[in-house]
């Protein structure tokens, strides 16, 4: 069918029933609004917590020692697995798949003086690579530990941006002397701030990281708190549990199939459960949002059958200059889209212009916290599709029963009365 | 001799209202020949109309059968029974049953639109029309605008969009004051000089007397079937 024909037939129709069509093209952009604006904060909550999730770290594991509960070559049950420092360069050795990897000391309660500023602290002692896997990215004017503080077991720390404003308050930290269970430090540089939703040992804004070798060297510890490591390919993360019990469990002489004795927190693995839960919400959202919009596609079945039973001579003219069922059904399936798609069409810019207006709006202090949370509004390409998808349905399904009643018109009969 | 046309036996239509069945044609045989035209006349409710309307393939017979050009009506499908009331008939009635809400020149577009004729050509079948039939200076007229004369012209120019063998005509001047509807039975007149079948249903006997022909219905059967002259 071509432009001329849709026109004459179809548009020009349309001009008898104006006030009818405007509300109903009311109560489709409402509909495709709620639908669009709800899915639209879901993406933007999806976002912002996939965001946020990452400020713990970047397609990350972390390891802890657990306990043996088989017996294994003459050895009892009951016998704790703790790692050493070398430990991690050798299952770096042997594990190609795992592109970083980290041993990490964590201390709480260790007395941490500036001046006449006391707080107790929770402390580490990490590698340099923690810039990259646990995001220790450094704020500008500081530095992260390096290689050559790990070489040196040089006494500097690496300050939460919060712990250091504890300290400090308004104060430059960077090059000042600090007392760490009363061994001074010098501040090297302050973390940047960044939105953490998950954590194994305490928030990253409190604590104070220093290198690892120093450390050891002051506290003494004997065994590694945790081992943090990266794959190159997170796809990995499976094989590499495996052989992290086979590799540890010859050196430490445990059963490999005895999962109690390494606990590995497979931060890539429960994202993507969070992904799960997040489709979840978002189809929970897209169906409320749906069933505002079928009370409009209601609406539109309701203008077509009305607009029928007031057209039913004119479908019997069109017959009876040889118009053929199937055409009359398409003519009354094409309004009904027509009328879906244009009341759409309108909710989805509002929609549109709405969210993009909210991203440029500037925003109270408070306001950037929820938003921090809970992301923006956001219309991605698949929310569009999606909505484009429904609207195109309902479309169909209300224009469908009244198109089949139109084609059922009996020609003589609706020509016979006046 | 001439070719038949328009083959009717024994035809029989039954309106069902309900329960109660009413049976307008009792029985009809009737031949037309190509290029004839011929008048129907009797009283009102005899079954003119259900008669012209299978004839024009709007409606089936009950029973009977029903040739059209040599096809049986009968056992043709929806869409082809649309596709000859769009080509091989051209229905003109009393009421107009033009498109209110359409000009001129859209009303007579329909028909070649069904057809898929293309836009050009379809433009100059319509103005070619619309000329024909003295509204050049109307195109672009509603129902509204015009005058009933007008508006029957109108749908004179859009049953003979497609060049179709037949006019089926019902009433055509029941609307109209005398004047106009002299007019358009000039219209017929001319038209059947061109060599068009036509079939008019009038209350007219002036009318009817154009034909060279008259069927006068009475109760759904043909009373008489005979030559005027
Ligand atoms: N669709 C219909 N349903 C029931 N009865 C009908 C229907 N169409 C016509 N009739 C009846 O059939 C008879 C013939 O009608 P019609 O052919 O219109 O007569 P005419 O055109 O000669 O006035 C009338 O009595 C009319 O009431
Ligand atoms: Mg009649």
């Amino acid at each position: 069918m071509n432009l001329t024909m849709m026109y004459n037939l179809f548009i020009r129709d349309f001009r008898k029933q104006k006030k009818r069509i405007t509300l109903t093209l009311v109560a489709l952009a409402w509909g495709t609004m709620s639908i669009m604006l709800l899915l639209a904060f879901g993406e933007g909550l999806h976002r912002q917590m996939a965001l946020n999730q990452r400020g713990l770290g970047n397609n990350i594991a972390v390891m802890w020692g657990g306990q043996t509960t088989k017996a294994f070559k003459g050895l009892g049950k009951g016998r704790p697995i703790r790692f050493q420092a070398e430990d991690p360069e050798y299952i770096a050795a042997r594990i190609p798949e795992i592109k970083q990897i980290a041993g990490e000391y964590s201390r709480w309660g260790v007395k941490v003086q500036y001046k006449d500023q006391i707080v107790n602290e929770h402390i580490t002692g990490i590698y340099p690579n923690f810039e990259d896997m646990r995001f220790h990215i450094p704020q500008m004017g500081g530095r992260m530990i390096n290689q050559i503080d790990m070489e040196h077991r040089r006494r500097v720390a690496f300050l939460g941006w919060d712990l250091s404003e504890r300290l400090f308050g308004e104060e430059d930290p960077i090059g000042k002397q600090i007392l760490v269970n009363s061994t001074p430090f010098i501040v090297i540089g302050v973390m940047a701030e960044k939105m953490q939703m998950n954590s194994y040992e305490g928030m990253d804004e409190n604590l104070l990281a220093m290198p690892s070798t120093t450390f050891k060297a002051i506290f003494g510890d004997p065994w590694l708190d945790d081992i943090v490591y990266q794959p190159h390919d997170p796809k990995d993360m499976p094989i590499i549990e495996k052989k992290l019990y086979e590799v540890l469990g010859a050196k430490y002489k445990f059963d490999p199939a005895d999962d109690r004795t390494l606990q590995i927190w497979d931060v890539v693995s429960s994202q993507e459960e969070f992904t799960n839960i997040m489709i979840g919400i978002k189809m929970f959202l897209g169906i409320i949002g749906s069933l505002t919009l079928l009370i409009a596609g209601v609406g539109v079945a309701n203008i077509m059958y009305v607009s029928i039973k007031e057209r039913t001579r004119e479908i019997g003219i069109k017959m009876a200059v040889g118009a053929k069922k199937k055409l009359i059904l398409s003519q009354f399936l094409t309004e009904a889209l027509m009328i879906t798609f244009t009341g759409g069409a309108i909710g989805m810019t509002i929609s549109y212009l709405l969210t993009e207006g909210f991203k440029r709006l500037p925003l109270s202090p408070d306001a950037a916290d929820v938003v921090d949370f809970m992301g923006r509004p956001t219309v991605s390409f698949e929310i569009g599709f999606v909505v484009i998808a429904i609207l195109g349905l309902m479309g169909l399904f209300s224009g469908l029963f009244p198109a089949m009643r139109a084609a059922s018109v009996n020609p003589v009969e609706s020509l016979r009365y006046e | 001799m001439t070719e038949t046309i328009i083959d009717m036996r024994n035809v029989r239509k039954a309106y069902k209202t309900g329960k109660v069945t009413f049976e307008a044609l009792k029985g009809i045989d009737c031949q037309v020949k190509r290029g004839e035209f011929v008048g129907v006349v009797g009283p009102s409710g005899s079954g003119k109309s259900t008669l012209m309307n299978i004839m024009g393939c709007l409606d089936v017979p009950t029973s009977g059968e029903y040739k059209l050009e040599g096809k049986m009506v009968n056992s043709m499908t929806a869409n082809q029974l649309a596709d000859i009331r769009n080509r091989k008939v051209g229905f003109v009635f009393q009421a107009f049953n033009l498109l209110p809400y359409a000009t001129a020149f859209e009303n007579v577009e329909v028909p070649l639109l069904f057809a898929k004729v293309s836009g050009r050509k379809r433009r100059e079948r319509v103005i070619e029309l619309l000329t024909r039939v003295g509204l050049a200076d109307k195109l672009g007229n509603r129902p509204t605008e015009m005058s009933g004369g007008e508006m029957q012209r109108v749908a004179i120019a859009r049953a003979l969009a497609n060049e179709p063998d037949i006019i089926l005509a019902d009433e055509p001047t029941g609307n109209l004051d005398s004047k106009s509807g002299m007019a358009i039975v000039k219209l017929f007149d001319e038209l059947h000089a061109s060599g068009k079948t036509i079939l008019i249903i009038t209350h007219d006997a002036n009318i009817a007397a154009h034909g060279e022909r008259v069927i006068r219905i009475k109760d759904g059967l043909i009373e008489t079937n005979g030559d005027l002259r």
